[in-house]
């Protein structure tokens, strides 16, 4: 049963669906970094997750463009985000409640808009796969790493580009200096409510571009909430990651991998009950964040809105 | 009289009202979502408050639907006091549903005066279990709540599915081969008892009865005392010798025991039974999330989220009228209620202001009032 389950075919579906199932995260965790950088805990990312993705799936479906598709969840995802911008930044409430409320707004419009204007579960042909010319070709590597769409090689893709934006970057600096200590940042002529704009509502576009990865380049379907909880996964993954882009490709991708397990597990129908199997993601979320929150600590000003004095 | 006017704008009533008029700017702004959806927001708005509160039967569903909104609210009361954000309701709700249920499936042959208070306590326990994890992994590892109370939910519905469609089934099912993932109807000797000829049950009064035991535990009690001293500075708790991590895990289990109690009278009281469609939604009717609307509605006071509850549960009963008058699905009461989320918190800061506003005027007073003693002395020397 085991021997059969390790062949060589399963193990490269594995870790090729992995790589694929990471993509979400990826994009709704790296924005998150941006924000939780600069002091702001986004709870909605659940959210705008949904909300890009039926905006992506309902255009697609209408004009059959794809990339208008993605283009539009991404300006869905950035309107929600700069809603939650101008909420916990100029009007100073409470994050982690906003956050939710925002999750609410976008989970019932989702399903509102989703009933009223497709009323069945409906799929669409999403972005193709593109075989990367001769790497592609490569024995093993090829199936697992380079047979895949364009929005999964984007995330990746996001990965160094986010790294050295944060870390080689003025931007970058700015976003850690607002998140550090806003005060010192202000006084050093730093807008620290302009960053924190910038930052949640870039966050919010990422977050829509996940949703659109869901729902026309992986699943090419929209249902009523579609992430089931994947949102605030990919929230779990930016502590994991220490707050780091690296950091989050780790979770992400040790996530996905899990994930992809599970997928296997029920479709090879090895006798541990699916449920115990969904399970798996979430548990291990629980044991990362006890383990990643005694490694690194987070940013200073992360959650506390910033009063300017005088 | 504008003095009197600025006398009323400034009076702490309207800090009461506030929540009332975020949730006015909502109706207002899901009002022109209606018009953009082609339904007309005074018919829809009429459909909804005649399903809610139009006739004997829709008062005794709103009660119904209030019920484990009241509990929820009331836990998030505790865990918000306490300084902690319980997000986990939906997670407790179905443990504590599931713990209560084993007790009337295996004792059923059990005294109903025996079995259901025992069924109780075992909902409040299963609860308290889902919670107080998260409330744990907060006071020792600093496990931020949100995300540990999310991830808790997920795996409550998962051990929830698992459950109904394997060893908790109900027999009949079995045989049927139609296998619908629910347990077999409790003993109807279980049931809690009717308040009048209505859905109504002994449920509300119990929600009831528990806003005030709440209200006395966090103003009237040491304990109470403790959890609102760590919820608001837990460096000066720690100085004061108070056991923070004590107290945070226990404010995060006692909202659990809370949600945990509403899972197991949503069995005895409406459904008698479980079941589920694979999310948790199908069995709570996210009353884990429309509890923290209600309790933050509520000014996260106890007493405050009963009507607060009344008010939400009649917006979910409504929705179905709504929803046959103008054509929109229910979903948007589900959008208004995050709006109302985000609107109540949004308001916060004014309120915070206003507060600071008249503490400072009573403090400029009261040096005057000094300031005129000080003077008396001097005009008796004087004399």
């Amino acid at each position: 049963m085991i021997a059969e389950f390790l062949t060589a075919r399963v193990l490269l579906g594995i870790l090729a669906s992995g790589i694929r199932l990471a993509t979400p995260y990826l994009y709704a965790g790296i924005g998150e970094t941006f924000g939780q950088r600069s002091g702001v805990l986004n709870l909605g990312v659940e959210g705008q997750m949904l909300m890009g993705a039926f905006a992506a799936f309902y255009v697609v479906m209408q004009t059959g463009n794809l990339w208008l598709g993605v283009v539009v969840a991404i300006i869905v995802g950035g309107i929600m985000g700069l809603a939650m911008a101008f909420v916990s930044v100029t009007l100073r409430a409470k994050q982690g409640i906003s956050g939710i409320g925002f999750f609410l707004f976008g989970l019932g419009l989702s399903d509102l808009l989703f009933q009223k204007m497709l009323g069945t579960v409906q799929t669409v042909s999403g972005f193709p796969r593109l075989h990367i010319p001769l790497l592609s070709e490569i024995p093993y590597v090829g199936e697992v790493f380079f047979r895949h769409n364009i929005l999964v090689y984007g995330a990746y893709l996001l990965v160094p580009i986010a790294a050295f934006v944060m870390n080689q970057t003025t931007f970058g600096l700015k976003v850690r200096a607002v998140g550090e200590n806003p005060e010192a940042a202000d006084s050093l002529g730093v807008n620290v409510a302009r960053m924190r704009y910038t930052t949640v509502t870039l966050g919010g576009m990422f977050s829509g571009l996940a949703g659109a990865s869901l729902s026309i380049a992986l699943l090419n379907v929209f249902q009523q909430n579609l992430t089931s909880g994947l949102g605030f996964i990919a929230v779990a993954l930016v502590y994991f990651g220490g707050w780091r882009p690296w950091g989050v490709l780790a979770g992400a991708l040790l996530f996905s991998m899990v994930n992809a397990l599970q997928l296997w597990v029920q479709v090879l129908g090895i006798p541990i009950p699916s449920e115990f199997a969904v399970m798996m993601p979430y548990v291990l979320t629980i044991v990362a964040l006890v383990v990643a929150v005694q490694r690194v600590r987070p940013p200073t000003a992360l959650t506390k809105p910033f009063i300017r004095e005088g | 009289m504008k003095e009197r006017l600025l006398i009323i704008w400034n009076s702490p009533v309207i800090d009461a009202l506030l929540p009332v008029l975020a949730t006015l700017a909502a109706l207002v702004v899901v009002a022109f979502m209606l018009l953009a959806l082609g339904a007309n927001p005074l018919v829809a708005y009429a459909a909804l408050i005649d399903g809610a509160f139009g006739s004997v039967n829709s008062l005794a569903d709103t009660l119904v639907r209030a019920t484990p909104l009241l509990f929820v609210g009331v836990g998030i009361c505790i865990a918000f006091r306490g300084g902690v954000i319980n997000i986990g309701g939906e997670g407790q709700f179905v443990a504590g549903a599931l713990c209560a249920t084993l007790v009337g499936l295996n004792l059923s042959e059990g005294h109903p005066l025996l079995v259901v208070p025992l069924a109780m306590l075992a909902g409040i326990f299963g609860g308290a279990i889902w919670g107080g994890i998260p409330g744990l992994l907060k006071a020792h590892f600093n496990v931020n709540e949100i995300l540990s109370t999310v991830m808790m939910n997920q795996i409550a519905v998962q051990g929830m599915n698992f459950l109904l469609i394997g060893p908790l089934i109900d027999p009949i099912q079995l045989e049927r081969a139609s296998r619908i993932p629910q347990t077999a109807r409790l003993s109807s000797s279980f049931d809690l008892p009717r308040l009048v000829p209505t859905r109504l049950h002994l449920g509300t009064l119990i929600a009831v009865i528990m806003a005030v035991l709440v209200y006395i535990l966090l103003w009237r009690t040491t304990l109470g005392y403790r959890i609102r001293a760590v919820g608001l500075n837990r460096e000066a708790s720690r100085y004061a010798g108070i056991n923070v991590p004590r107290h945070i895990a226990l404010s995060l289990a006692l909202s659990g025991a809370l949600a945990g109690l509403a899972g197991a009278i949503q069995v005895y009281g409406v459904n008698f039974r479980m079941f589920t469609d694979g999310s948790a939604t199908g069995f709570t009717g996210s009353a884990g999330f429309h509890g923290i609307v209600a309790a933050l509605f509520g000014q996260l006071h106890p007493l405050g989220t009963i009507p607060a509850s009344f008010l939400f549960g009649g917006l979910l009963v409504g929705a179905n009228k709504l929803q046959r008058a103008v054509q929109v699905p229910g979903a948007l009461i589900v959008t208004l209620n995050g709006l109302v989320v985000v609107f109540v918190v949004s308001t916060e800061l004014w309120r915070q202001e206003r507060t600071r506003r008249r503490v400072a005027e009573k403090v400029a007073e009261h040096e005057e009032e000094t300031a005129a003693l000080d003077a008396t002395p001097k005009l008796e020397v004087g004399i």
